[in-house]
């Protein structure tokens, strides 16, 4: 069994048993952001704290990723085995609009305002055999 | 104290193996010099800008040693319009009154890849492939056409118009007419936009010699009067590029900002405008900034384009030397090549690609990672 590991610290519960992402929200003003920062962009204010996000929402906006990024990608694959990704913006309600990779590929089954939920997957195996744990987001039944 | 642009240089965009970046920026500064008629000794101060070919200062060891304070700018793709603001308040603030602003470039082929860590995200964001500009430009274009109803053959009229615009400007990188199947047809970048729809690093220099207005006939005839130039960075809620996150509740850009204050500051309306340069980083990047630059209701942009009051003998001709589509960007020339196209085509000297009816008031508008925007208003 390999050894997993979150892609960061501090974006996500995972793997706490039901993960969520996180998001520093503003006292103050109300304003949640992804990532968790200390100050708030809103107000500027630091009277923030730490909570988790929902896990449903819908896609605000979208694209998909036709050719492999130069580094900083960091994915394992190699030009002969990438494969195309989608990306979006999913809104999640009471929160804020989170940017990630989609788990669907094809733009055919991809459409603003369709219902979302966020998961969390291997993304790449490092060299020393760890898996490394990241969110995505994925239509939700 | 008004200031004027009195001189323009600019190294021809594209590839040229046989010239660094910054011999690009030299080539240009030189015939800047020569186009106000004055020595690089003369110049008592510039700006400038360069993202890939080393500190734009540098050119002090091509032009030669004078002693002059020369301060680099770097403000991603808006590095042009930064520079010239910084040398518009110079001159406007008394201090100096004849200045030089320069910027060159030139890139690795393929796609920009920025680091996250410059602009304060986690290494993450970029290992999972979403540190890309391109990215952000579909998202933003596939909403907008959602919201306001833009098909996608408008998409590649734009692209259409800007290969035409090239095509007669022979500075251009990309001088041949591409037509709108093939533009639709070549491959999908990031969808909806194709490869002909964007455009890509490339490389070139640009230079202006910018004095005090009162003294700008001691150098030119045909001097070109900056009546706006305004920088604005993002405020909470805009949606931008390399953003984890946006705001449930969106407002304006740094574009609609900049561009009001820059409307304002120059005491004229949009409709007064006879030719204009909006950053077009991709087709959809100029259909969206028609509308947050004032220039139509959102929406309306697929009326306009569809008829063709884009074009150089339009109502209003957008991009005429071609844009970002047809020159490529090199990050810090960019912007000034707006500016380059504008003083020509106010001197009326933009030959095939000059607009009709003697343009009065021109105007440039630039957008750059992480939010950022700068216009300007020229006047002749």
């Amino acid at each position: 069994m390999s050894n997993q590991v979150p892609i960061a610290e501090g974006l996500f519960t995972w793997p706490s048993k039901n993960p969520a992402l996180l998001c520093s929200r503003c006292q103050d003003c109300g304003i949640a952001t992804f990532p968790a920062a200390e100050s708030c962009s809103a107000c500027s204010g630091q009277n923030v704290v730490v909570e988790e996000l929902p896990g449903r929402g819908t896609l605000w906006t979208w694209t998909v990723q036709q050719f492999m990024p130069k580094t900083p990608y960091k994915s394992g694959e190699t030009p002969e085995t990438f494969k195309p990704y989608g990306v979006g913006y999913v809104e999640l309600p009471g929160g804020v609009r989170v940017e990630g990779r989609l788990t669907e590929n094809n733009p055919a089954k991809l459409s603003i305002g369709m219902d979302m939920e966020v998961v969390f997957e291997p993304y790449r195996t490092e060299e020393n055999g760890d898996e490394v744990i990241s969110f995505f987001f994925r239509p939700a039944a | 104290m008004d200031v004027a642009i009195v001189g323009i240089g600019i190294h021809p965009f594209g590839r040229t193996p046989s010239r660094s970046g910054l011999q690009q920026g030299a080539f240009a500064a030189r015939l800047a010099l020569q186009d106000a008629r004055v020595e690089w000794k003369d110049i008592q101060f510039a700006f400038g800008g360069s993202a890939s070919s080393g500190s734009a200062d540098a050119l002090v060891n091509e032009l030669g040693l004078t002693g002059l304070p020369f301060i680099n700018v770097a403000n991603g793709c808006a590095t042009g319009g930064s520079s010239l603001i910084s040398a518009y308040n110079a001159i406007k603030s008394g201090e100096y009154d004849l200045g030089l602003v320069a910027g060159f470039d030139k890139h690795d082929r393929g796609a920009f890849n920025a680091d996250p860590k410059e602009l304060g995200l986690g290494e993450w964001y970029g290992e999972v492939g979403m540190m890309l500009t391109t990215q952000f430009f579909a998202m933003k274009i596939q909403k907008y056409m959602n919201d306001y109803n833009i098909s996608e053959n408008t998409l590649s009229k734009v692209a259409e118009k800007s290969f035409i615009n090239g095509s007669k400007n022979p500075n251009a990188w990309r001088t041949e007419p591409i037509g709108v199947e093939q533009i639709a047809s070549s491959m999908m970048v990031n969808n909806p936009l194709t490869k002909f729809m964007f455009c890509s690093p490339s490389e070139g220099g640009v230079a202006l010699i910018l004095s005090s207005a009162d003294k700008a006939h001691r150098y030119t005839d045909t001097p070109v009067y900056l009546k706006g130039a305004t920088m604005k960075s993002r405020r909470f809620g805009s949606f931008e590029v390399f953003a984890p996150s946006q705001a449930l509740e969106q407002v304006d850009g740094p574009t609609a900002d900049a561009s009001k204050a820059a409307f304002e500051m120059a005491g004229v309306g949009p409709k007064d405008i006879d030719v204009m340069q909006l950053q077009d980083t991709e087709v959809g990047a100029e259909i969206m900034h028609m509308a947050e630059n004032g220039f139509c209701e959102h929406g309306e942009q697929e009326t306009l384009i569809q008829a063709g009051e884009t074009h150089i003998e339009g109502s209003m001709p957008i991009n005429t030397d071609g844009g970002c589509i047809a020159n490529g960007e090199p990050i810090g020339a960019s912007g000034l090549r707006q500016v380059y196209e504008n003083v020509l085509q106010l001197r009326g000297q933009a030959g095939e690609h000059q607009v009709p009816n003697d343009p009065k008031l021109a105007y440039t508008h630039v957008y750059g990672a992480p939010g950022i925007s700068a216009v300007t208003i020229l006047q002749r």
